[in-house]
Order: structure tokens, then sequence, then C-alpha cells
């Protein structure tokens, strides 16, 4: 995109809490779908090279949305996203935890509380994400997978220039 | 041990964060150090021997006395590792902006 989107990050170790604010060109009813509806999410929520593949989604209070990072080797890591409360199209809290193919929750994996708040920017929409976990080093955890998950070609990357050294 | 090295592994245990926070405002001497816990002398002494390998804390001798210093050096590792995080975020966000802009042309 040519124009500037607002685009904040913080981690706050206090409180280990992620905040995350970006700006989408885009009304608030599409970008709410791009979050809600497993059909779009689909489309944009892993990092490439991976992909995201939808097994289940429930999107209502109570209900699940149990989908796979598919590598593209097919290497599968299997997420559960359970939401507790939803305001449409303005936000929504819900739990993240790792599982199995079968939706049972992994205890060992990070679990973390996301709340979402969706707010109008003009003729663009805000998305507020906040990302709370138990504690730092769950954290720390967390975005070792999402490394793991999402940055293999950077790891290859670095495998490369320190082959190199 | 080889895994002792590891910034994250230090930060792990709710004690040596602790024991960093402490030292991130002062010097201290194992012994001030130690009343701050309930713990053992020892599981203390332990514990800034770990962030001692981790190279996050430093020892200075001052007369008799042993000060322990915070290492800012390799704290930046958890922000450099923080900003491979904020990194995907980045790649998610700009694969959304993608899917924002076909949708807006399927519209029109």
């Amino acid at each position: 995109m040519s124009t500037t989107l607002l685009n904040e990050f913080t981690v706050d170790k206090q409180t280990n809490t992620i905040h995350i604010k970006r700006e989408f060109a885009a009304d608030r009813p599409t970008v709410w779908d791009c979050y809600t509806k497993s059909e779009i999410l689909d489309q944009w929520w892993m990092p490439k090279p991976w992909k995201a593949r939808t097994k289940n989604m429930d999107f209502r209070e109570g209900g699940n949305w149990h989908y796979a990072a598919v590598s593209p080797t097919g290497e599968e890591h299997w997420s559960i996203t359970s939401y507790v409360k939803i305001e449409l199209e303005k936000m929504f809290l819900a739990n993240n935890g790792f599982c199995d193919a079968n939706g049972t929750i992994n205890p060992n994996m990070p679990m973390s509380k996301w709340k979402m708040e969706f707010s109008d920017m003009g003729k663009n929409t805000l998305v507020y994400g906040q990302m709370q976990f138990p504690d730092l080093a769950q954290l720390e955890q967390n975005i070792a997978m999402g490394f793991k998950e999402g940055l293999t070609m950077a790891m290859e990357n670095l495998d490369l220039m320190l082959a190199k050294r | 041990m080889e895994t002792r090295r590891d910034v994250f592994q230090a930060i792990a245990d709710p004690t040596r964060r602790a024991i960093l926070l402490l030292l991130a405002s002062q010097a201290m001497t194992p012994n001030a150090l130690a009343e701050e816990f309930n713990t053992s002398r020892q599981a203390v002494s332990k514990h800034i021997r770990i962030l001692t390998e981790c190279e996050l804390v430093k020892q200075e001798q001052k007369g008799r006395e042993i000060y322990y210093h915070i290492d800012t050096h390799k704290m930046k590792e958890i922000d450099k590792w923080i900003e491979q995080f904020k990194q995907i975020w980045e790649t998610k966000f700009n694969q959304l902006d993608n899917v924002l802009l076909t949708l807006k042309k399927k519209k029109k």
C-alpha cells in the first residue's frame, strides 16, 4: 500500500500483554468479516509461506475456530480460538491456545487472552488487538512458536548467513 | 551447560525476573538481594549464577563486598526476538491489506 496506515506494536512486560494497533483501508463491516469469517481468515491469518486451513468455525459466544497452520511441505500446527464475548462489528474477546487435530488443548503450550476492538478512523478501520499471557515466559514461548510457524524462511536465511561466517 | 546461556531461559523464572528488576534500579550485594526473597540464600545464589551464566548479570568487587549489576547488552536480545514477532504480524497485516483490495474490486 502506498499510503501510510497507522501501525503500532508494543509489548508491556509488566502485564505480559502485546498491544497491536493497525489501520486498514476498508470500512468496519468489511474488516470485521476478515477477522471473523474463516474463508477470509484462511487467506491471510498465517504469514507466508504458511497457510491457515480451517477445520471448523463457529463464530458465536462459546463457539470455536479450530484451524491448522500448514507449511509448504504439509507440516501442521493446530490452534483453537474460543470466543468468549462478541459485540457485532465492535469487539470480541477470545482465548487462544495450541491444540491437536481433534481440538484437544495442549496445556504445556502458551495460552493467551485476546481482545480485538474495531473502530472507525475516517473511511478506514482501526483494529486494536490486545493479547495477554499468564506470564512473561509464556509470552516469550508464544513469540518462539510464532517464529517457528511464521518465519521458517527467515530461519533458513539465518542458517545461510551463519554458514558463510 | 550450553542451554543456560539463553536469555529466555534466564527470564523464564519469576524469581530471576524479580532479581533483574531489583538490579535494574541499583547494584546489590548477595546478602541484600537474598533478603528480598523468602527462599533460601542458596536458592537465590543459584538464580544469580544462572543469570551470570546468561550474561544478564555482572559482578564487581568493591572492597570486601561483591556487587551484582545488570548487563543490559544481553537484554537487547529479548527486544530483537520481539521484533521478529512484530514482523510476523506485519506480514499478516500486509496479506490482509491485499485481501481487502481484492474484496473492494469484487464489489465494484
